[in-house]
């Protein structure tokens, strides 16, 4: 089982590092968890543009000119949490909705059309509407249909992960959204999600369960971005070690304004998420790396080929949304509000291939 | 001629394409090289939508595509891919891919022997991706594998042969085709390999990512070639010590008058 390492050492830890440090960590063929936290300290800042060109080089080479996409789906807006950050919040007063499993294929359907291939279902954590026995159904509906169907909803079970990798689920992504256990209980008020353990475990949980990619990541803008960084590096370091057969990936939702609006506790600049972005892909060649659609155009665009390997395009955060653009009752709203073809236009513009089959439903085709 | 399975092939390159900027770039350096066998991924190409980018781009009257089962993380799913990319391209060459590490994508000697030897039975024409063990090619070969393709280095590293002293020895042992894949990261790599006695190399991520990908494959082209013409031409050995390009008389040579 997982122990995260003391969240206040982490951030010393950082705080020590010196230009010195910075300058080893980037000539390192295989940089350290001790070279990761220089290269998130504040003295790596004046080498953001050396870590850029040398993170693009790696990805370039890893990677390929190619940039993957995806589309999310909102299944339901239904929480059963309390969490201060969260437009899905159960507190909050929105209009919520589940889809039916017909509303949901027909969601799909429409991003199909646009020319998707992998489609990312997610909800809000209520089990009472969104069960494995609902996921299971939708997945058996998908899973001929799009290359690869990823999910990220409440944690479960492996023993249920197992049963919706059989339905033809590829990956799970769960973000633990702070690794400072102090501050996970002030923002997760009440249900489920206040234990942060059990959280904690789900990654090893999902590739126990034979999913083929596992998405970590942290909410930026709870705490020390930095600290967090450094804590996603030792858990993703640790799943490394325990799970050479699964893929990891990591993605950086930087808190936007939210319903319930929520002020960001840190706020977490486009040149600190860069240099977290930068640093992860020094330190882990091969992990993917997720910018989603919270992000702005025009950072986006700055983004490709420097370390993401992924992008969201064309999402819509509210269940049902594209199907009836009136939806409301956002989980977060869009910063990049570009259609999958836009986006594709602009990564084909800067000599990228836009990659939306980089999987096969026949992978996932097993006797069910 | 190289022939592999009763096909003939006057290319001894083999392409890649993935991590090409685009699908027409891709194909004109694919034409630049002159290569008449490529590998597709089943996971990113729709084999049977001819509206599909990559087949949009490619003929597979030009060229024998060796669709792969890239991703397979065991020899279950290396065959269930395997018939899926038969049923959708119509071709029985297989390029087979057991990588259960996703970060490495080292291929697993167990599980690609127990495929191959399945995919064999299946009608299959089996190239499979090894590691540079001896003997585990033989065992393919064996298992009647139409030729082997042991890695030169890990894929997209463009180390180069690092494997040299164990491929030699495939290529001196194996009855079949030796195809050196992965790892090739230059020009003079390829030609390394072929000097060697390789029969022909597979490259991707070397021209692929290159500042300008079609330059590069016509230079791969004419290593390959050069490689393979000084094979052919009979190399000299290599030795520790230094020996004189013209022998001087007397110096360098033995008195053998004694023999009877």
């Amino acid at each position: 089982m997982y122990q995260s390492p003391d969240f206040k050492n982490l951030g010393q830890l950082i705080r020590r590092a010196t230009a010195h440090d910075v300058e080893q960590a980037l000539s390192a063929a295989r940089p350290s968890l001790n070279d990761l936290a220089a290269l998130i300290s504040p003295a790596a800042e004046p080498y953001l543009q050396q870590m850029a060109a040398i993170s693009s080089e790696i990805t370039l080479a890893r990677f390929g000119k190619t940039t993957q996409l995806y589309a999310p789906i909102y299944l339901s807006n239904y929480c059963t949490n309390r969490c201060a950050y969260c437009g899905f919040s159960a507190d909050n007063v929105i209009k919520r909705k589940c889809l039916t499993i017909d509303e949901a294929e027909k969601e799909a359907m429409i991003l199909h059309e646009r020319g998707f291939q992998h489609i990312l279902l997610v909800s809000g954590e209520a089990e009472n509407a969104v069960d494995v026995e609902y996921m299971e159904a939708i997945a058996l509906r998908l899973r001929d249909k799009f290359a690869a169907v990823s999910i990220e909803i409440q944690p479960m079970s492996t023993e249920h992960y197992h049963r919706l990798f059989l339905a033809g689920i590829t990956a799970v992504a769960v973000y633990q959204e702070t690794y400072d256990p102090d501050l996970y209980k002030q923002v997760h008020l009440s249900g489920k999600k206040r234990d942060f353990d059990y959280r904690l475990e789900t990654p090893e949980r999902v590739a126990k369960a034979g999913m083929r990619e596992v998405g970590i990541g942290a909410l930026l803008g709870l705490a020390d971005w930095r600290a967090e960084g450094l804590a996603l590096g030792y858990h993703l370091h640790w799943l490394r070690k325990a799970f050479w057969s699964t893929a990891f990936t990591v993605s950086f939702p930087r808190m936007r304004p939210a319903t319930g609006e929520f002020e960001p506790l840190e706020i977490v600049s486009e040149s600190n998420l860069s240099q977290l972005i930068f640093a992860l892909r020094l330190f882990d060649p091969d992990v993917g790396l997720i910018v989603s659609t919270r992000e702005e155009a025009r950072y986006r665009d700055g983004m490709l080929g420097l370390g993401p390997t992924r992008y969201s395009a064309g999402s819509c955060t509210a269940p049902g949304g594209y199907g009836d653009s009136d939806s409301e009752a956002e989980q977060f709203s869009v910063g990049d509000h570009r259609s999958l073809d836009e986006v594709s236009t602009m990564i084909r513009d800067k000599g990228f291939d836009p990659v939306c089959k980089d999987w096969d439903c026949g992978f996932q085709l097993t006797d069910y | 001629m190289l022939t592999i399975a009763g096909t003939e092939f006057s290319s001894r390159l083999f392409l890649g394409t993935g991590k090409f900027s685009s699908s027409s770039v891709m194909a004109e350096a694919i034409a630049a090289s002159d290569c008449q066998m490529i590998t597709v991924a089943l996971r990113r190409v729709d084999l049977d939508n001819p509206e599909d980018d990559i087949m949009k781009a490619l003929s597979q009257r030009e060229y024998t595509f060796l669709p792969n089962t890239s991703g397979a993380r065991n020899a279950e799913e290396a065959i269930r891919l395997a018939h899926l990319a038969r049923a959708a391209s119509g071709t029985s060459w297989l390029k087979l891919e057991v990588t259960p590490d996703p970060r490495t994508l080292l291929p697993d000697p167990v599980e690609t022997l127990i495929a191959t030897e399945k995919l064999v039975k299946d009608g299959f024409i089996v190239l499979p991706y090894m590691n540079a063990d001896p003997i585990l090619a033989l065992k393919l070969q064996d298992a009647g594998a139409a030729a082997v393709m042991p890695l030169g280095s890990p894929i997209g590293t463009n180390q180069g042969v690092l494997s040299d002293s164990m491929v030699e020895i495939i290529i001196e042992q194996a009855r079949v085709p030796v195809v050196v894949d992965a790892g090739i990261g230059a020009p003079s790599h390829a030609a390394y390999a072929m000097e060697m006695g390789a029969d022909a190399v597979l490259v991707n991520t070397a021209i692929s990512i290159a500042g300008d990908p079609v330059a590069m494959a016509a230079a791969f082209a004419k290593a390959v070639e050069a490689g393979r013409t000084a094979y052919v031409a009979g190399m000299g050995q290599r030795s520790k010590q230094a020996s004189a390009s013209s022998p001087i008389d007397g110096k360098l040579s033995s008195d053998l008058g004694f023999l009877a």
